[in-house]
């Protein structure tokens, strides 16, 4: 699977002349300063804004609007309240075409299952945890069999410890279902700990301007040192860009 | 339990504190009746029926005129929520009408229909129309975009994304809207009531009002008791069930 894109987005340059290729379960990170575009970007893969030029293809098609092949799962855990989070995670199983009622029940308790959430199927979404409600969005982006999953910044709102039981959880995940993802971070050690591939932005304009293929068995532990020596040479070209705004934070 | 009782004991007093201001005799037993004089009147209202006849006319206006002011209102603040030449038009009427007071429509609606139901139905429904377009409209503008986008990369579009995305989003506000659209059109049928006798039926306000005519302060009264238990049992039967929903699933504060 390829994806090809360019783009000059508006009077801003948010993207100029990105172009990138991503291959069939393939784990890559984009990683850059607040305001790179990195989200612009992730939200036109998704469908949700268009490109002002260029093209976006998905197996060879080029994308128009959003679809569930390619699932997002934002920063703020966008749950509906209004539903359980058993009702959450059907959402999108409901909407998908060609599958009995059971079978979607089984899905989504697979899926809740694991995320490590089979006890909470029926608690609000308000009684979660910050942690807890992400592995729920996870959940809910899984459930429908994405081909893609776009991860937005999904842990940034967490505190540490809660963050680096997901690095294990999504590597995990990864490895069972085998989902092409890309991840949007601004920390270059979240980037380095799940990524194949990080793709360093530039800001004003996006620009990629460097590529990182992290060669380290997995799973990855976030704290080792090899890990820490990725994270030293991803922060140091992404600074020698000129603009200092990516943190290395663990 | 401890609640119930100090609640208990508080109506007691007030009961008491009537009932001695009646034996005292500091205003005409004729203006103050006892507490047993409107429990009577109650009991032979019951009795050979007026009460429940009454009632049963007054609450038929109220649910009908409030159920075609919900299904008229809906669909007008989700059209004005959608399209800016909605808003600008209908939301604009709906708020400017919804700052007046609904008993004002009582002497358009009489000249218009006459001494007849459908004046008082018209009365209910202006009560209740504006409140719930404008707290439809309120409640799907403040619906969080992300939900939306969420919404729309698991495949959700149209009447769906309408249906299971905005419209549930937007539910406490719109109950909120419904139970001030409630609140409206009882008091605005009350005055209509009052002011208006006709032929096809007495309502509670029709009573309250020859309960004056005739200098029946028992019956005056024992009519507003009987109003104010409506207006607490719609609370309790079909607004705070809803609410308490609301409250344990978005986890807001029970207030």
């Amino acid at each position: 699977m390829s994806k090809n894109f360019r783009s000059a987005s508006g009077p801003v340059l948010a993207l100029d002349r990105v172009s990138l290729n991503v291959a069939e379960g393939e784990f890559v990170c984009l990683v850059g300063a607040s305001g790179c575009g990195k989200t612009t970007l992730l939200n036109i893969i998704a469908g949700l804004e268009k490109p002002d030029s260029g093209t976006v293809l998905a197996d060879g098609k080029p994308i128009t609007g959003p679809g569930r092949e390619r699932l997002v799962m934002f920063q703020e855990p966008a749950l509906f309240p209004w539903l359980d989070v058993f009702g959450n995670v059907l959402f999108g199983l409901k909407l998908k075409p060609n599958l009995t009622n059971k079978d979607r029940r089984d899905v989504a308790k697979y899926y809740l299952e694991l995320v490590g959430l089979s006890r909470f199927e029926h608690a609000n979404i308000h009684e979660l945890s910050g942690g807890m409600k992400q592995r729920v969005s996870l959940a809910r982006a899984l459930a429908p069999n994405p081909r893609v999953l776009l991860m937005d910044e999904p842990f940034a709102a967490l505190d540490a410890l809660t963050r680096e039981q997901l690095y294990g959880d999504i590597q995990e995940i990864w490895k069972a279902r085998r989902k092409t993802i890309v991840f949007v971070t601004h920390n270059v050690r979240e980037a380095a700990c799940l990524g194949d591939r990080v793709l360093l932005f530039s800001p004003h304009p996006g620009r990629v301007q460097e590529e990182f293929t992290v060669e380290l068995p997995r799973p990855r532990d976030i704290n080792s040192v090899d890990l820490a020596a990725y994270a030293t040479r991803i922060t140091k070209a992404l600074k020698s860009f000129g603009h200092a705004g990516a943190t290395v934070t663990g | 339990m401890k609640r119930f009782l100090l609640a208990a004991s508080f109506f007691a007093t007030l009961l008491l504190l009537w009932e001695a201001a009646h034996r005292a005799k500091i205003w005409s037993p004729v203006l103050l009746p006892s507490p047993g004089q409107v429990v009577r009147y109650l009991e032979s209202a019951a009795a050979d029926g007026t009460l429940a006849k009454a009632t049963v006319i007054t609450m038929r206006r109220l649910v009908v005129g409030y159920l075609i002011g919900l299904v008229m209102g809906l669909p007008l603040g989700l059209l004005t929520a959608r399209w800016k030449l909605f808003h600008d038009t209908i939301g604009t009427l709906a708020l400017g009408l919804q700052t007046l007071p609904s008993v004002c429509w009582v002497p358009l609606a009489l000249l218009w229909f006459g001494q007849t139901e459908a004046a008082m139905l018209f009365v209910v429904v202006m009560g209740t129309l504006w409140s719930v377009v404008i707290a439809t409209e309120t409640g799907v503008r403040n619906v969080p975009p992300i939900y939306r986008r969420a919404a729309l990369t698991m495949g959700s579009k149209r009447l769906h994304m309408w249906f299971k995305v905005i419209l549930p989003a937007a539910l406490p506000f719109i109950v909120s809207g419904m139970k001030q659209g409630w609140a409206f059109a009882w008091r605005s049928l009350m005055a209509a009531e009052i002011f208006v006798t006709i032929l096809s039926g007495f309502g509670l306000g029709q009573l309250l009002h020859y309960g004056r005519e005739l200098n029946a302060m028992e019956q005056v009264i024992g009519i507003m008791i009987v109003i104010i238990v409506i207006g607490l049992l719609a609370d309790k039967i079909f607004f705070s069930p809803v609410e308490r929903f609301l409250h344990r699933r978005w986890g807001t504060s029970q207030a």
